[in-house]
């Protein structure tokens, strides 16, 4: 047995090193990136490409000298309270959907995943439309709330796995020591449900800091988020690849943060939390 | 969407049962946290749609005052019959379909190599998962400018030659992007898949003498055929809805190579102005989508379904 045993591990090692060398060939588009935003202006546009090169920081202090303010502002704002306003509206929602469920819970659930499944181009229209109208298009609050209608869906459907893994008997011991509701929800089951709804916040945050067709349909000047300012930033002028790099390193930088740190729920909100 | 949607299954996890006794009111405690929820994504979603359905029976062309008429299904007629529709649905279906298929190869590769122990597992899973949270508008730019460019792109700068990716194969550089950033959501999804599967019996198997592959094929495959499902479904739906990519590199060209239907209804909006035409083109998305989304909530049920089971 122990020749097979040692004869497995020399395989998994070999299968490490396959691991690896695929992991850095999926990754390594987004070295590229880094490696062009650190390059000096000379280095690249290169045929072949330079690897060796003294790094500057000049790209990424021209992308703050472009006014990148009011778009990281945006983004921010349209994220923090969509993402804000969805934990508030998702998580009673969930619970009446699991702990003390409705009449109707499962037309109720399978309703919300399918407006999630909506293609948002059939609906563009009369919202752009109204927006105008109302004069309410390129404005950050318009913003909030069809991003907040985007990740609802996810959130309840995510938050309600967390709920349900709410042990019974710890609910019932509660209400048998006399907890009344709210102290039940605010002892017991908010702080076993915080990692999940920390899960879900960034995971909500992930998908609106990124969105782009809304954000590129329905705001100008006043409005505009990150991707946009991306989009503005291809020029003519000069090796404008370096530039870009940097400012898409920047904008990409807190959402890679977000979903590394979220990397264990993360399969659980994009599959809408039948998979853990 | 729609409340159209068939549930495929009655039988999801089942929540504690619903008491019978205690009135009206104690059904509204029940209802009170829902209600905010429910009614701010009927007015923020089903509304919009509704208004899209009325559109589509207009002829408005928003360039020709007074031309908002009512013209019954013509519309669909026009979507349905009109070339550029045609071969945007076709270009959907393509683009959709290829990058669906090899992400879901290549993640399921992935997922294998790293359902095993070795040495910096967690930072290879790290590395792969990257591509799927670069914002994809950035992901487009860097593989147009970065990667595909003929004179100082990635791919001429290592194996040489002056091809213009994007411009002589504009499916497959619009797929292969696609591919790099949906390969992780695959792969993590099918990981989980494999992680759920017994360890006893996989080893109860090699004690039997049966090999790798056969393992793999007889016993992991079909244990992970509700994930692939899951995978090939969601994916669908997300990857239908294609648009950063092919607005950042292709524009839908060159002519209209890639142009997939959300690319072409935004054109017939904010290009053409043709609102009734590219209402009626919305609809038909949608229907597209319900019979793509009635089979994935079938897949979905079914796994709350083996988790009760477990």
């Amino acid at each position: 047995m122990t020749g097979t045993a040692s004869g497995r591990r020399v395989a998994d090692a070999a299968w490490g090193v396959v691991a690896w060398i695929a992991g850095i060939i999926f990754v390594f588009p987004v070295i590229w990136m880094l490696l062009t935003s650190l390059k000096q202006a000379k280095d690249v546009t290169t045929n072949p490409p330079v690897w060796f090169f003294t790094p500057t920081f000049e790209h990424f202090a021209n992308v703050f000298d472009s006014n990148i303010t009011p778009f990281l502002l945006n983004s921010l704002m349209a994220s923090v309270f969509s993402t804000l306003l969805v934990v508030v509206l998702a998580t009673p929602a969930a619970y009446a959907l699991s702990l003390r469920p409705v009449a109707k819970w499962t037309d109720v659930l399978f309703f919300f995943i399918s407006t999630k499944m909506m293609p948002v181009v059939a609906a563009v229209l009369p919202v752009y439309l109204l927006t105008v109208e109302i004069g309410m298009k390129d404005n950050i609050w318009t913003m909030v709330v069809l991003y907040t209608s985007m990740n609802l869906p996810l959130a309840i459907w995510m938050m309600r796995s967390f709920l349900l893994e709410v042990p019974r008997e710890v609910l019932e011991a509660g209400e048998v020591d006399g907890a009344g509701l709210i102290l039940s929800i605010r002892r017991i089951i908010l702080p076993m449900v915080s990692p999940g709804l920390a899960a879900t916040a960034l995971i909500c945050f992930i998908f609106t800091w990124n969105e782009f067709f809304l954000a590129v349909n329905l705001t100008d000047t006043n409005a505009s988020t990150a991707p946009i300012f991306l989009l503005g930033f291809i020029s003519g002028r000069g090796p404008f690849l370096a530039d870009l790099s940097a400012a898409a390193v920047l904008l990409s930088l807190p959402v890679l943060l977000a979903g590394w740190v979220a990397q264990n729920k993360l399969v659980r909100g994009l599959s809408m939390g039948a998979v853990k | 969407m729609t409340d159209v949607i068939t549930r495929a299954d009655e039988q999801t996890r089942t929540p504690p049962p619903v008491s019978r006794k205690g009135g009206a009111r104690d059904r509204w405690v029940r209802r009170a946290p829902l209600l905010p929820a429910l009614v701010f994504a009927i007015i923020v979603t089903q509304v919009p749609f509704l208004v899209t359905v009325y559109f589509s029976t207009l002829s408005w062309n928003a360039l020709r005052p007074g031309s908002k008429k009512f013209v019954g299904l013509d519309n669909y007629v026009t979507v349905l019959t009109d070339d550029r529709m045609r071969s945007a649905l076709v270009n959907t279906v393509i683009l959709t379909a290829g990058a669906v298929i090899f992400s879901m190869i290549l993640g399921l590769a992935l997922a294998v190599l790293l359902d095993r122990k070795f040495l910096g597992r967690s930072i290879v899973r790290t590395m792969l998962i990257t591509p799927f949270l670069i914002m994809p508008v950035a992901a487009a730019l860097l593989w147009k400018h970065g990667i595909y460019n003929p004179d100082y792109g990635l791919i001429n700068g290592i194996f040489g030659g002056s091809t213009a990716w994007a411009t002589s194969y504009p499916k497959t550089a619009i797929i292969a992007t696609l591919v790099w950033q949906w390969t992780p959501f695959m792969m993590l999804i099918l990981l989980a898949g494999l992680q759920s599967q017994s360890n006893d019996v996989l080893e109860a198997a090699r004690m039997d003498g049966a090999n790798a592959w056969r393992i793999f094929t007889r016993m992991t495959l079909p244990h992970l055929r509700q994930y692939l499902e899951l995978g090939a479904l969601l994916g669908s739906i997300y990857l239908v809805n294609t648009f950063d990519a092919i607005f950042t590199i292709t524009q839908g060209g060159p002519g209209t190579a890639t142009t997939n239907l959300p690319y072409q209804i935004y054109q017939t909006i904010f290009s053409k102005y043709e609102y009734g035409e590219a209402s009626a083109a919305g609809v038909v998305v949608v229907i597209l989508t319900i019979i793509v989304a009635t089979f994935a909530l079938r897949v979905i049920s079914g796994l709350f379904k083996v988790e009760e089971g477990r």
